[in-house]
């Protein structure tokens, strides 16, 4: 069971600010997903290598050649807050 | 105050941007210094549904290292999900590896003066670099700027990073240790290693326990020191820091410290309580990389003579110090040289005539050895003359500036100069004979035991023969004749 305690440390993670009914929703949610894919861990596991890919492919690399960029204008269009120099962003904590 | 001997425990992390044409996961350009935001594209801009794709020049120099740091190479490699939040990094998330590096453990050997060392290397990996934050307001720094303006011109560049195991003890061999790793990496051409520019940066993580103790105590990391001195500096002041609260009753508090070089004082950029819950997870976007043994295997074996090696082989079969050659192995191409000059004549008196005058009459010119229209064998010349008694050492160091200057075959630059050494054994007696009646004074308390004279009518003879008579006979000469007189 996910606690309340974990439920804002992940929202706070996730930078998602949640109202109290929220959290207590959220809190529920998350255990129940967690709860299902917890019926794995009841399985006999020990010899399957963990998957990281749902295609069994390796190896998939390009040349280093380099190809053309978007230009700055292009790059910069749909950014909120943009100056001539790139995108604006508040200052950091 | 305590009696108890402390000892430092340091591992070093180190990031080296890697010498590839394009970035890590996408075909955009490296670049430094063009206008901003010049070389990005939906990858590196993270656009919903952009796909990275592996570079693969980025394997091959990831293996490149591995080798030289003595590492494992893993069959396989898989590529992780960093998770924070910053506004350099627009994904979110930084592509990186986690349990299943590139390279896996390792050991590498550096030279220090107190002899060959060993540091246990834990891994390495590759990963994207974030982008570049351009604060403004206030005084440029992020602490009291007004915002910030990103440039996604570095964002996704290639990035090597080493970790080694906590097995230094002082910031000397730190240094010495990153020193050689640097000369390493930028030999065999896998980064730029300017440490100026960013392109190769450390990191420290530093603890400190009793004498004897085997577990660690809380670490500190210091943050991304980009010179040798400072890093050095950096982790003595970090040293004395922790045990100066330790030997005070407190407790050293894991946080990430920055070093300011100029006032030499350390402030805290984050504590533990902020510390990143980076929740790795496998990259859904790209698939393992398991890269072909016999390619592991070529690249273990078209692997150069790698710069510790051949510092070490000077020292062994050339005799040359520590320092001769350190200096003499940076940059390769000094090295080089001199190797060919050593060839010829004594690699001892080679080693000090191309770190010595060669490169200080070369310099006054702007050039290098290596790119100087002086061909290493006049060099040689030069020393075997001196060598045979054919010119004096004064004499060399003339013909090796006028080659310098002018060029020349030294042989003739010594016949057209008139340099060749006086080897008439009576024209010698003749000029200290004439020295000794001239400076009776000083013959009699020569005679009479202040040995220290020698050198005065050595430098009267030399003077006299502007500089073409051999010193060391001179001064058997004298001896002799004044003992006679």
């Amino acid at each position: 069971m996910i606690d309340d305690a974990i439920t804002r440390h992940v929202a706070r993670l996730a930078r998602l600010g949640l109202t109290e009914d929220e959290v207590v929703r959220m809190q529920h949610e998350l255990s129940a997903i967690l709860e299902y894919v917890d019926q794995v861990q009841g399985l006999e596991l020990a010899d399957i290598v963990p998957t990281t890919h749902a295609i069994p492919l390796s190896n998939v690399l390009r040349e280093d050649v380099p190809t053309p960029s978007v230009s700055a204008e292009l790059a910069l269009r749909e950014g909120p807050n943009v100056t001539a120099d790139g995108f604006t962003v508040p200052r950091m904590g | 105050m305590s009696d108890v001997q402390w000892e430092a425990v340091i591992g070093i992390e180190i990031h080296a941007q890697l010498l590839t044409a394009t970035k890590m996961f996408c075909g955009c350009a490296l670049s430094f210094g063009d206008p901003a935001n010049t070389h990005t594209c939906p990858v590196c801009l993270a656009h919903p549904g952009a796909l990275p794709v592996v570079n693969a020049e980025a394997i091959r120099l990831a293996l490149i290292a591995g080798h030289a740091l003595g590492c494992e190479i893993p069959e396989r490699s898989v590529f992780s999900r960093k998770n924070y939040f910053y506004p350099d990094l627009p994904k979110a998330y930084q592509i990186s590896q986690f349990d299943e590096p590139i390279c896996g453990p390792g050991r590498f050997r550096f030279l220090t003066e107190d002899g060959e060392k060993f540091l246990g290397i834990t891994r390495a990996h590759l990963e994207e670099d974030a982008a570049k934050l351009n604060h403004f307001g206030g005084e440029g720094r992020r602490a009291d700027a007004l915002g910030s303006v990103v440039d996604f011109n570095r964002g996704g560049t290639p990035l090597l990073e080493i970790v080694t195991e906590p097995e230094l003890h002082n910031g000397t061999d730190a240094a010495a240790f990153l020193k050689q790793l640097r000369q390493t990496l930028v030999h065999l051409g896998i980064t730029d290693g300017s440490m100026e520019q960013g392109s190769m940066r450390a990191d420290a993580n530093i603890s400190i326990r009793p004498m004897g103790v085997t577990t660690l105590g809380t670490k500190t990391e210091l943050k991304n020191m980009n010179s040798f001195t400072f890093l050095e500096r950096g982790i003595a002041a970090e040293i004395e820091r922790q045990i100066g609260i330790v030997e005070s009753g407190g407790t050293v508090t894991q946080e990430t410290l920055h070093y300011e070089p100029t006032t030499g004082h350390i402030t805290s950029l984050r504590s533990k309580e902020e510390a990143h819950d980076y929740r790795y997870f496998p990259e859904p976007d790209l698939v393992p990389v398991v890269p072909d043994r016999g390619w592991v295997d070529e690249i273990r074996a078209a692997l150069p003579e790698l710069p510790v090696d051949r510092r070490d082989r000077w020292m062994r079969e050339y005799g040359l110090t520590f320092e001769d050659a350190e200096v003499l192995s940076e940059p390769a191409a000094l090295g080089d040289y001199f190797e060919q000059v050593a060839a010829v004549a004594p690699p001892k008196s080679a080693a000090n005539w191309v770190r010595g005058d060669l490169r200080a009459f070369l310099r006054e010119r702007g050039q290098e050895p290596w790119e100087s229209d002086v061909p290493p064998a006049a060099v040689a010349q030069i020393i075997s003359m001196v060598e045979a008694r054919e010119i004096s050492m004064p004499s060399a160091k003339q013909v090796l500036a006028h080659v310098v200057e002018h060029g020349g075959d030294p042989k003739e630059v010594v016949a057209s100069l008139g340099l060749g050494a006086i080897q008439d054994e009576s024209a010698l007696i003749a000029i200290v004979d004439a020295l000794i009646a001239a400076n009776p004074e000083q013959a009699a308390q020569l005679r009479d035991g202040k040995d220290k004279l020698v050198g005065f009518f050595v430098g009267q003879a030399m003077k006299a023969t502007q500089g073409r008579a051999d010193p060391g006979r001179i001064g058997e000469l004298v001896r002799e004749r004044v003992a006679a007189s």
